[in-house]
């Protein structure tokens, strides 16, 4: 059985899927959020890969690494956010953060 | 045996990934994590990218997942109580999946560019994954490169600007001050007689 590009890129729709039904999921844990999110962006990554792989082109695996790269800024930033605002009101519900609602 | 590895891999990758989404504990989900980014990790060496799954254990492993970890034993939350409603949620939630999937599944069927190629670990342009890498990201990428250590810079930044906070109270030394002090302002001279007190 070979395995090809569509079996990688099944395994990464999958993944990619399981992200978004975890932000919808867990609406209010911020924390299982930013980690479906992580996960969506590992679905991305092997995506980039394996396309470029496919294709024998490195431009890919670049981009993957800007990839990795934002998103490490976005789980600091993000769990610092976390952090400020657990500070502040004492919990992480996110579901009713609208203080800044007009 | 190729198939095996990948079909080990992915399955590991897929449950963990779901069970990030489901675990009733956070710090199980933060393990579950590492569990999807260690078998993506050999999926990116089965499609021949072994400096990005190096890159994926040391940067999601190593950083990203013990960021995470800490923050969710560092603050004290009760999330028995933030996963009250997850029925609310299933409908919708599973709604919107099964329709992405369907999409996917239409575009993949729809896409003829594909013609069944095996994925061949192995070097790209003759050389190792990391060399070849390197000869491309320091030349044609080299902007871009540059853009993503700013990210990384004004990340590190505003995440030490959010979470610094100054207490009063709180003793500090002060080395400008220190550095500044002279005999003449530091040493005070008192005449005390005898017998008495100051």
């Amino acid at each position: 059985m070979e395995i090809g590009l569509t079996h990688y890129l099944t395994v990464a729709s999958l993944l990619f899927v399981i992200g978004i039904f975890g932000i919808f999921l867990n609406r209010k844990n911020v924390i299982i959020i930013l980690m479906s999110i992580e996960l969506m962006l590992l679905a991305v990554n092997i995506n980039f890969v394996a396309f470029s792989t496919h294709l024998n082109d490195l431009g890919g695996q670049v981009f993957t690494m800007f990839v990795l790269t934002v998103a490490a800024a976005e789980a600091a930033i993000g769990l610092a956010i976390l952090v400020c605002f657990h500070r502040n009101r004492g919990t992480i519900a996110v579901e009713d953060v609208n203080v800044m609602r007009g | 045996m190729q198939a095996v590895a990948f079909y080990m891999f992915s399955i590991v990758a897929v449950i963990a990934g779901t069970l990030v989404v489901f675990a009733r504990n956070p710090v199980h989900s933060v393990l579950w994590l590492i569990l999807a980014f260690f078998s993506t990790a050999g999926l990116f060496v089965m499609m021949g990218a072994e400096f990005l799954a190096m890159l994926l254990m040391i940067i999601y492993v190593g950083a990203v997942a013990v960021l995470f970890l800490f923050v969710v034993m560092m603050l004290d939350i009760d999330f028995a109580e933030l996963r009250g409603r997850v029925a609310q949620y299933l409908p919708l939630g599973l709604a919107i999946g099964v329709i992405l999937v369907i999409q996917l599944s239409v575009g993949f069927a729809a896409w003829t560019g594909m013609e069944q190629e095996n994925i061949e670990p192995g070097a790209v342009y003759g050389m190792t994954n990391a060399h070849a890498l390197g000869s491309v990201v320091y030349t044609r990428y080299v902007y871009a490169f540059q853009a993503a250590g700013l990210i990384l810079l004004v990340a590190m930044v505003g995440a030490i600007v959010l979470t610094l906070r100054h207490r009063e109270g709180v003793k500090k030394q002060n080395v400008l001050e220190q550095m500044y002090r002279d005999p003449q302002t530091a040493v005070e001279l008192k005449d005390v007689r005898p017998g008495q007190s100051l």
